[in-house]
């Protein structure tokens, strides 16, 4: 199977684990990613707070961009995500805005694609895939992982990704429990995180953060599990800014680590010495075997 | 309790609204059939399942639905004064769970631009400052560059606040994960004409035919 790839600007910069273990993951599964050509930053949420159209136009380019591949594409960042879906729906429906988009775009050669479906590396892995196929790729114990297996908001909302409730999804929860782990009842999982109030408010975002790991904490999780590098960054940053040592803090990991670490992936491949965390448990993942055949 | 309603100067009959209100109002009305989402305003039924929703509402100045209400009710300056618009961190949980199927969040950004334009702010609360500062380092790079958004956010905003953030941004630096240096997309001058064609599209357009009309039936309001 072959897909698009839409890393998105934090998966190279403080999402680079995120980048390294989906690498690593679909590798094993035997999937390519082709990363987009010369793809730009989504506009996340940011850009659409002071232009319209330009919001608009900048997300469109990468989906103009993808039109040429023709494959589903893979957009790992929930907040791109959501952005390049909603520059599709947005388009697809205001006859006036796309047509000033598609003038936009014309400016620079391109012209306005959007047929590409914009799908989370979770959906793609739980649909395309099928946890069936992915347990048998399984090698080695996850078992000593108890995660809270954290959703955030825009893989969720408005357009929920997985087929799923977006009240109470259980995706990550039914991946990671069929490889092994006991993931805890973490109710607290399509709360924000604080996203981009982490710079501009930071106390606010401080107050989310702190009630979503003191709820991990209190469910007896010793892990947070994400898809999103943004809730990732904050819940991470409050460890340290909380002054905990490294080992008294929880680490924070992308879904993608801990399957791939399932699948027999090294600490290295799936990004763990760029956590802020200390990450002990199931350190050297025991193959299968060595645990009476879990399996 | 504080008067939601500021007096912009001249006693003002019940229902007439300030000059400067009108023109916000006629201004917002002209272009809300332009934005995507948000036409159902009018549909508001103020049963503040917005602000029960809202993770961040305990630290707002309006809630959600006060916002709703004060648009209604022709209090747009106060309104664009408020925290509250700059508050919102975009999780969607309103729009999921308003009755009346408004996108709220998408109602917010609207006013955050109209806040930008016409520089209506709230005082000594520079949130805005990061979105400006962001969307402009996209321009310039095609991509975002975290580490020079965050530097130049603190510098042109609170200087100390980089100081007291020192431990974080070392961490994450420490860890690889803060580059040092942007990177800029092969295709920016064809990335810079679509954004300045686009930017034209976002200037003040031709008046919306309907204003006053069914489709946004408070917009007689006060008329």
């Amino acid at each position: 199977m072959k897909y698009t790839y839409y890393p998105g600007c934090a998966l190279h910069a403080t999402g680079i684990a995120y980048e390294k273990s989906i690498r690593a993951v679909f590798a094993k599964l035997g999937a390519e990613l082709v990363e987009l050509e010369d793809w730009n930053c989504c506009g996340a949420t940011a850009y659409t707070s002071v232009k319209k159209t330009v919001a608009y136009a900048i997300s469109a380019r990468n989906l103009a961009l993808a039109e040429k591949a023709g494959l589903d594409m893979v957009a790992p960042c929930s907040g791109c995500y959501y952005t390049l879906n909603r520059t599709r729906e947005a388009l697809s429906t205001h006859a006036e805005l796309r047509a000033n988009v598609g003038a936009a775009l014309a400016e620079a050669g391109l012209e306005l694609g959007l047929n590409t479906r914009v799908r989370p590396p979770l959906e793609v892995l739980l649909t395309d895939f099928g946890i069936d196929r992915i347990v048998a790729a399984r090698t080695h114990s996850i078992a000593d992982f108890r995660p809270a297996c954290y959703y955030g908001c825009q893989i969720v909302r408005p357009f929920p990704a997985v087929d799923d409730d977006p009240e109470n999804p259980m995706a990550m929860e039914r991946l990671l429990s069929a490889l092994g782990a006991s993931p805890v009842d973490y109710p607290p999982k399509v709360r924000c995180c604080g996203g981009m109030l982490v710079a501009t408010v930071p106390e606010v975002a401080r107050e989310l953060c702190v009630h979503l790991i003191d709820w991990a904490r209190e469910r007896g999780a010793n892990c947070i599990v994400t898809v999103c590098p943004l809730c990732q960054a904050n819940l991470d940053l409050l460890n340290v800014e909380n002054g905990n040592g490294e080992r008294r803090r929880i680490p924070i990991l992308y879904f993608s680590q801990v399957l791939g670490l399932a699948l027999g992936c090294s600490r290295e491949e799936v990004g763990l010495q760029h956590g802020l965390a200390r990450v002990t448990l199931g350190a050297t993942p025991l193959p299968l075997s060595a645990r009476g055949g879990a399996r | 309790m504080r008067s939601l309603v500021v007096d912009h100067g001249g006693p003002l009959a019940p229902g007439v609204l300030s000059g400067t209100e009108r023109d916000l109002r006629e201004a917002f009305l002209r272009d809300i059939d332009r934005i995507p989402g948000a036409a159902r305003l009018s549909q508001c039924i103020q049963c503040g399942t917005c602000t029960a929703s809202c993770p961040v509402s305990f630290a707002m100045d309006l809630t959600p639905r006060e916002v709703i209400a004060m648009f209604r009710a022709g209090a747009i300056e106060d309104l664009l004064k408020s925290r509250t618009i700059w508050l919102c961190a975009s999780c969607y949980q309103c729009t999921m769970r308003c009755p009346a199927d408004i996108s709220i969040t998408e109602l917010l950004y609207a006013f955050k631009r109209m806040a930008i334009e016409r520089d209506i702010l709230p005082p000594k609360f520079p949130a805005h400052v990061l979105a400006e500062t962001f969307a402009r380092t996209v321009t310039r790079y095609g991509r975002n560059f975290e580490t020079g958004l965050i530097l130049s956010y603190y510098l042109r905003t609170q200087p100390s606040g980089l100081l007291r953030r020192r431990r974080a941004g070392f961490a994450l630096w420490r860890h690889g994960r803060l580059p040092i240096r942007p990177h800029r997309i092969k295709g920016l001058s064809g990335f810079r004409k679509i954004v300045a064609r686009a930017e034209q599209f976002d200037l003040p357009q031709e008046p919306y035919e309907g204003l006053g009309s069914r489709e946004t039936g408070h917009a007689t309001f006060g008329r």
